[in-house]
C-alpha cells in the first residue's frame, strides 16, 4: 500500500477528489507519522489531532455531497506557531504567550480554512522568529531530519523539519530575514518568501513589521505554489497588502522553463565564509540553468555588503515596539503580582521571565538604535542602506529576470555551535536578507548534497516584487532537470528515522 | 562611535521595562557592544544624500470606511486576562501619574 | 504638596512677560475607532468595544479610518493650515497599562497639518494665535483606581482597566508659543480654547464637550523678565477641562513662576496637576531625563497624501466659522462686541439662532435666553444647552407676550412651568391659569376699586403727578394677582382720571 505521508500535496489532494482515498486516512496517516517520529524531531509544539480529523471529515462529507474540492482540499498543513488560530494556542515560541488561546484567526489561517486544507498542528519556531536554528525556541530546539544532531534553519525550523520527516506535505513559514529560505535550504525542501504585502500579515504576531513576510513551505515547487495561491491575495485588514492580482504562480510552476531567460550571478555573494561544497552545486546549478537554455550575466550589488548591518538595525528597532505590548496586563504571563509590586515592576519582572536571551538581546538592540541621539546614525543610517540595496536590485533586475545564489553559505551546523555567539549565527542569513530588505520574491529550493558533509544545499532565486510567478517557472526547471539526474527527490536520500 | 557601558546597557533596559540581573548586564553589555560595532558600518552612509526607505511597498492611502464591525465579547476580550475584576482587566497598582 | 506664597497677579505681570503653549486633544465623534471598526459609543458596557487591534493583541493590525483623516483636514484647513501632500504616523514609544500595545500610534515630525493660526476675541480686540500643528492619534484606555482613598492613582491597591476608549481618533491641536498677551493671557487661553471648540462644533467632527473629555487642554506656560528675549523654563499643567479652568490654570500658573524666580528659585520642567477646588497646580512627574520616546515611522501603516482636489473640495464644503458666523449675528442682532462675547460665553449663540429661527425677534430670544435662562443655568450649574426647554418654546413664549397674552411676568413664571416639565408653554399657561386679564369690564372694576381705595394718591394723579400712576398699576396688579397687562392697566388709570397719558 502507499505511504500516504511520502504522496506530494498535490498528489494527495487528486486522490481525495477522485475518492481513492478519503481525507480522514491521509490524516490519520500523518497523525500517525507524527506520533512515530516527533519525539525525535519535536518539529510541532501543538498537535490538533480532534481539530484535524474534523476538518478532513468535512473534506469528505463535501465530496460525498458532490460538491466541488479545491485544489488542496483534504492536504494536511504544519502550521507555523506564529499565526493566530482561534481556540489552538498560539506561543511564538516563547514563554511569554504560553497557555494563549487567540479569540481570532489570522487572515492566513482563515485561508487555509477556506481552502480545505487540514491544519495538522502548530510547529516550533525561533522565539518570535527571531533565530536562524530553532534553539532560541523556549520549548527547546528542533532537529534535522537529515541529522538530528544539527539545525533544522529557523526561525521556521519546526515547519521545514515537519516536511522533511514526512509529518506533513505541506508547511507554513514566515521570512523576516530568511526564516522560510534558510530551514528550506538545510532540510532540503522548498521555501518561499513571497512579494512583500502578497500574504496577509494580520494575525502574524509581528517581529519586525516592515520584513516580515508569510510564504509557502513544500516538498516541491508545484506544491508551494498551489499553497501560495491559496493564501495569497489582497486583505483589507493588512493595510501593507498588495491590491493587485496573485501573480500565475500555479501556472509557472507546471511550465518550468528557462528557455530564453536572463539569470544574474550576483558576485558579492560568494567568498569568505561559505562552505566549499555549497558553492560547488551553486556552480554546477548555475552551469545546469545555462544547460537549460537561460542566459547567464554576472552582477555586481556593492551595497548587498551591508545588508546584514541594515537588517540588524531595522529588524530589532521594530521588533523593540512590536515586543512592547507583552506586558502581563492582558494576556499571557504574570510574574511577581503578588499584591505588593506596581504594574511596572510586574511588567518588567515579566519580561525578564518571559523573553529568552536573543529576543532581550534584539528588543536592547532596537531600544538603542532608536533612542534619541543614535537614531541618525543607526536607525536612519540603515534606512539609507535599504534605499541603496533596492536600487542595486533595480539596476540588477533591468539586465536580468531573476538573481540566482546560494541560499545560506553553510550546511546545517551542529545544534549548539553557535548558540552564544550571535555574530556568526546571524551570518547564516547573508544571502536570503537583501530580499526582505527589499521586499522582493524569492525562493530556495534544493540543488544537492555537499560532499563534505553529506548535506543539503538551496539554490535561492530571486524575482522582482510581484514577479513571484518568475521564481516557480525557473525553480520548477531546475527541480525537474535535477529529479530526473539524481533518478529520484532529494529527500528520497535522507535517513529514515 | 564609543563602546556601549554597563551603565547605558541598565538605562536601556528600564526603557524597555527589562528587569535584568546584574550578570546579564554585563553578558548584553559584551554582545551589543559587538554588534553595534559591526552594524554601526552603516553609518558610512549617513553622510549621503540618499532617501530613507522605511517601506519596501510605494503604497499610499490605504483607508477604511468608518463603519461598524463586530467587535469581541467582553468575555472574549478577558478571556486571556492574567486577571480581571468587574468585566476589566485588572492590573497592579499603577505608579506615574494619572 | 508644596505651599507657595503665591505673588498677586499684578506685581507677576509687572516684572515678567508670560509665555504659553496650548495643546488640545479632540476626540473625534467618528462612528469607529481610528484604526478599527470597533464602535465608539459612550457609556457602553466596559470592554464591549474590543478586538484584538485595539486591544493590541499578538498579531493584530491597524487599518486608517477615512473618516478620521478627512476630519482632521477639515480642522486643518479650518485653522488656516497647511495640509501635508504626505505624512506618516509614527510610533510613540512609552510603557503605560491604559496603551495596549505600549506605544501610541500618533505623527511625530510629519503632522497632517501646521503652520497656522486662529483669531480670537479678547476684550473686544482681535488676538492671533499662531497654530504649530494638528495632528492624528489615538486615544488611551480608561482606568480606575480601586483600593485608594478617592479613587485617586496614590495608595490603590490595583486598577481595572476598560479598553473602549482606547484607539477612538485624536486630533492634538499645538500651538506655537503664545507672546504677546501680557495680563490678558489667561484670558486669551481661555478665549482660544473657546474658539476652538466653536470651531471644532461647527465643523460636525466632534461634540466637543470638554466635561465629557472629549475635549483636553494642557497649558504649558513660562515667564521671561520684562523685557527678555529667550524663553524661560515651562511647566505643563495637565488636563485641564473646562473654559474656566484654562484661565485659572494660566494665572495660578503665572503667579506660582513669578513667586519661584521672584525668590531666586528656578522653575522645574515638570508636569502639574489642576486642582478643581481652589484653581491651584500641583507637582507631577519631573521630568529628569527627557523622555525617549523613540519615535519612527510606522511600519503597519502606509502614508496618507490627500490629494489636492480632495483638500480643494473639503475646504469647499467648509462652513461659515464661528468668528465670521458671530461677526454677521452680531450686526444682524445690533449688538457690541462685549455682548457679544456674553452671549458666546455663555454658549448661547445658537440656542438664540434657533429661537430666532422659530421666529422670535432677535432682542427678545437674546433677552430670554441671556437673562431668565442664563440665570437658571447658572443657577443649577449646568451648560445653557441642557436646560429642559428649546428654542421653539422660548419662541411661543416670544409669541404670546408678542400678542398681548402674557406679560413679561407671566412669560417668566410660564418659562418656569416649562422648566419644572409641566409641560409646553400652551399647556402651561392653562394649567396655570396664566392669561392676562383682558376683559375691559372686569379690569374696569379692578381700577375703580384701585382709585376708590387709594383717593389721595388718586387726587395726586388728577392734579398732573402722572408718575403716581404706578403705584394705582400695582394695586391692579395685585388685585388681579399679576395677570393683568399693566399697560392697558395705566392707560385705564389715566382714562379714568381724565388725565393726558
Ligand atoms: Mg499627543
Ligand atoms: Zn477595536
Amino acid at each position: 500500500m502507499t505511504d500516504l505521508t511520502r504522496l506530494t500535496a498535490a498528489d494527495t489532494a487528486a486522490r481525495i477528489a477522485s475518492g481513492e482515498v478519503t481525507a480522514v486516512e491521509v490524516t490519520e496517516a500523518h497523525l500517525a507519522r507524527i506520533e512515530a517520529v516527533d519525539e525525535k524531531v519535536h518539529a510541532f509544539l501543538h498537535v490538533d489531532r480532534e481539530g484535524a480529523l474534523a476538518q478532513a471529515r468535512a473534506v469528505d462529507e463535501k465530496r460525498e455531497r458532490g460538491e466541488e474540492l479545491g485544489p488542496l482540499a483534504g492536504v494536511p498543513l504544519a502550521l507555523k506557531d506564529i499565526f493566530t488560530t482561534k481556540g489552538m494556542p498560539t506561543t511564538v515560541g516563547s514563554k511569554i504567550l504560553e497557555g494563549w488561546i487567540p479569540p481570532y484567526d489570522a487572515t492566513l489561517t482563515q485561508r487555509l480554512r477556506d481552502a480545505d486544507v487540514v491544519v495538522l498542528g502548530k510547529t516550533n519556531m525561533d522565539e518570535f522568529a527571531m533565530g536562524s536554528s530553532t534553539e532560541n525556541s523556549a520549548f527547546g530546539p528542533t532537529g534535522n531530519p537529515w541529522d538530528l544532531t544539527r539545525i533544522p534553519g529557523g526561525s521556521g525550523g519546526g515547519s521545514s523539519a515537519a516536511l522533511a520527516s514526512f509529518q506533513a506535505p505541506l508547511a507554513i513559514g514566515t521570512d523576516t530575514g530568511g526564516s522560510i529560505r534558510q530551514p528550506a535550504a538545510v532540510t532540503g525542501t522548498v521555501g518561499v518568501k513571497p512579494t512583500y504585502g502578497a500574504v496577509s500579515r494580520y494575525g502574524m504576531v509581528a517581529f519586525s513589521s516592515s520584513l516580515d513576510q508569510g510564504g509557502p513551505c513544500a516538498r516541491t515547487v508545484l506544491d508551494a505554489a498551489l499553497l501560495h495561491e491559496a493564501i495569497a491575495g489582497h486583505d483589507p485588514l493588512d493595510s501593507t497588502s498588495i491590491d493587485q492580482p496573485v501573480p500565475a504562480v500555479v501556472e509557472a510552476a507546471r511550465n518550468g522553463d528557462v528557455r530564453g531567460m536572463r539569470v544574474g550571478v550576483v558576485k558579492e555573494f560568494a567568498g569568505e565564509g561559505y562552505q566549499a561544497g555549497v558553492m560547488q552545486r551553486f556552480n554546477e546549478s548555475v552551469e545546469l540553468l545555462r544547460e537549460l537554455g537561460a542566459e547567464v550575466v554576472e552582477l555586481s550589488c556593492p551595497s548587498f555588503d551591508k545588508a546584514l548591518a541594515a537588517y540588524y538595525l531595522i529588524a530589532p528597532s521594530e521588533c523593540s515596539s512590536n515586543l512592547a505590548r507583552f506586558d502581563a496586563m492582558r494576556y499571557g504571563l504574570r510574574v511577581g503580582d503578588d499584591g505588593t509590586r506596581s504594574a511596572e515592576d510586574v511588567t518588567a519582572l515579566t519580561r525578564a521571565e518571559g523573553f529568552g536571551p536573543e529576543v532581550k538581546r534584539r528588543i536592547m538592540l532596537g531600544t538603542y538604535a532608536l533612542s534619541s541621539g543614535y537614531y541618525d546614525a543607526y536607525y536612519g543610517s540603515a534606512q539609507k542602506v535599504r534605499t541603496l540595496i533596492k536600487r542595486d536590485f533595480d539596476k540588477a533586475f533591468e539586465q536580468v529576470d531573476v538573481v540566482v545564489s546560494p541560499t545560506t553559505p553553510t550546511t546545517a551546523f551542529p545544534i549548539g555551535e553557535r548558540a552564544d555567539d550571535p555574530m556568526a549565527m546571524y551570518l547564516a542569513d547573508l544571502c536570503t536578507i537583501p530580499s526582505n530588505l527589499a521586499g522582493n520574491a524569492a525562493m530556495s529550493l534544493p540543488c544537492g548534497l555537499a560532499p563534505e558533509d553529506g548535506l543539503p544545499v538551496g539554490l535561492q532565486i530571486v524575482a522582482p516584487a510581484m514577479a513571484d510567478d518568475r521564481l516557480y517557472r525557473v525553480g520548477a526547471a531546475v527541480e525537474a532537470a535535477l529529479t530526473a539526474k539524481w533518478g529520484h527527490p532529494l529527500l528520497e536520500e535522507a535517513p529514515s528515522l | 562611535m564609543p563602546g556601549i557601558t554597563r551603565e547605558e546597557v541598565a538605562h536601556l533596559a528600564r526603557l524597555a521595562r527589562l528587569e535584568l540581573k546584574a550578570e546579564e548586564l554585563d553578558h548584553f553589555a559584551g554582545q551589543l557592544d559587538d554588534i553595534i560595532g559591526a552594524v554601526a558600518r552603516v553609518s558610512e552612509v549617513a553622510d549621503q544624500d540618499v532617501p530613507p526607505t522605511s517601506h519596501p511597498l510605494p503604497l499610499t492611502n490605504v483607508m477604511r470606511p468608518d463603519e461598524v464591525r463586530p467587535s469581541l465579547t467582553p468575555q472574549e476580550a478577558l478571556a486571556c486576562a492574567p486577571a480581571q475584576e468587574q468585566q476589566r482587566f485588572k492590573v497592579p497598582q499603577i505608579l506615574g501619574e494619572e | 504638596m508644596t505651599v507657595t506664597e503665591l505673588v498677586s497677579y499684578e506685581d507677576a505681570l509687572a516684572a515678567y512677560d508670560p509665555v504659553m503653549g496650548l495643546e488640545v486633544h479632540v476626540e473625534l465623534g467618528t462612528k469607529t475607532k481610528m484604526f478599527c471598526g470597533c464602535a465608539t459609543t459612550l457609556g457602553a458596557e466596559p470592554n464591549s468595544q474590543t478586538c484584538p487591534t485595539c486591544l493590541g493583541l499578538p498579531g493584530s493590525l491597524p487599518v486608517v479610518n477615512a473618516t478620521g483623516v478627512e476630519s482632521a483636514i477639515k480642522i486643518g484647513l479650518a485653522l488656516n493650515c497647511e495640509i501635508a501632500e504626505w505624512c506618516r504616523f509614527a510610533r510613540k514609544n512609552y510603557f503605560y497599562p491604559d496603551m495596549p500595545k505600549n506605544f501610541q500610534t500618533s505623527q511625530y515630525d510629519e503632522p497632517i497639518a501646521y503652520n497656522g493660526y486662529l483669531d480670537v476675541d479678547v476684550d473686544g480686540e482681535v488676538f492671533r494665535v499662531e497654530i504649530e500643528r494638528a495632528h492624528m492619534e489615538e486615544d488611551t484606555g480608561k482606568s480606575t483606581h480601586v483600593g485608594g482613598a478617592t479613587g485617586r492613582i496614590h495608595g490603590a491597591s490595583h486598577s481595572l482597566l476598560d479598553y473602549n476608549r482606547a484607539g477612538i481618533p485624536l486630533i492634538e491641536i499645538v500651538t506655537k508659543p503664545i507672546v504677546g498677551a501680557g495680563d490678558k493671557a489667561p484670558e486669551v487661553a481661555k478665549a482660544y480654547v473657546t474658539e476652538l471648540r466653536e470651531l471644532i462644533k461647527s465643523l460636525g467632527v466632534s461634540e466637543a464637550r470638554m466635561e465629557m473629555g472629549q475635549m483636553r487642554c494642557d497649558v504649558n506656560l513660562s515667564l521671561r523678565p520684562q523685557g527678555a528675549d529667550k524663553f524661560g523654563t515651562r511647566s505643563e499643567t495637565k488636563n485641564v477641562n473646562s473654559l474656566r479652568s484654562v484661565e485659572r490654570a494660566v494665572r495660578f500658573e503665572i503667579q506660582r513662576h513669578a513667586a519661584v524666580l521672584g525668590a531666586g528659585g528656578t522653575i522645574i520642567q515638570e508636569t502639574r496637576h489642576f486642582h478643581e477646588e481652589d484653581g491651584s497646580t500641583t507637582s507631577g512627574r519631573v521630568k529628569e531625563e527627557a523622555e525617549d520616546y523613540r519615535y519612527f515611522p510606522e511600519p503597519d501603516l502606509v502614508p496618507v497624501a490627500p490629494s489636492r482636489a480632495w483638500v480643494e473640495e473639503l475646504r469647499g464644503g467648509l462652513p461659515e466659522l464661528p468668528r465670521v458666523r458671530r461677526n454677521r449675528l452680531r450686526e444682524e442682532w445690533g449688538l457690541s462686541r462685549h455682548e457679544m462675547q456674553s452671549v458666546l460665553n455663555a454658549g448661547a449663540i445658537d440656542l438664540i439662532t434657533a429661537t430666532i429661527d422659530e421666529g422670535a425677534p432677535a432682542d427678545q430670544a437674546r433677552k430670554w435666553w441671556m437673562g431668565e435662562l442664563a440665570r437658571r443655568a447658572n443657577e443649577d450649574g449646568v451648560e445653557l444647552a441642557a436646560l429642559p426647554i428649546t428654542p421653539a418654546q422660548v419662541a411661543r413664549v416670544c409669541a404670546l407676550v408678542k400678542e398681548g397674552s402674557l406679560n413679561d411676568k407671566l412669560a417668566r413664571q410660564t418659562i418656569e412651568g416649562v422648566l419644572a416639565g409641566e409641560g409646553g408653554p400652551d399647556e402651561v399657561v392653562t394649567k396655570r391659569g396664566l392669561k392676562v386679564v383682558s376683559d375691559e369690564g372686569a379690569l374696569g372694576t379692578a381700577v375703580d376699586e384701585a382709585i376708590a381705595a387709594n383717593a389721595a394718591i388718586a387726587d395726586k394723579i388728577r392734579g398732573g403727578k402722572v408718575a403716581a400712576a404706578g403705584a394705582l398699576v400695582g394695586a391692579v396688579m395685585k388685585a388681579t394677582r399679576g395677570q393683568a397687562d399693566a399697560a392697558r392697566v395705566r392707560e385705564l388709570i389715566l382714562e379714568k382720571l381724565g388725565v393726558e397719558g
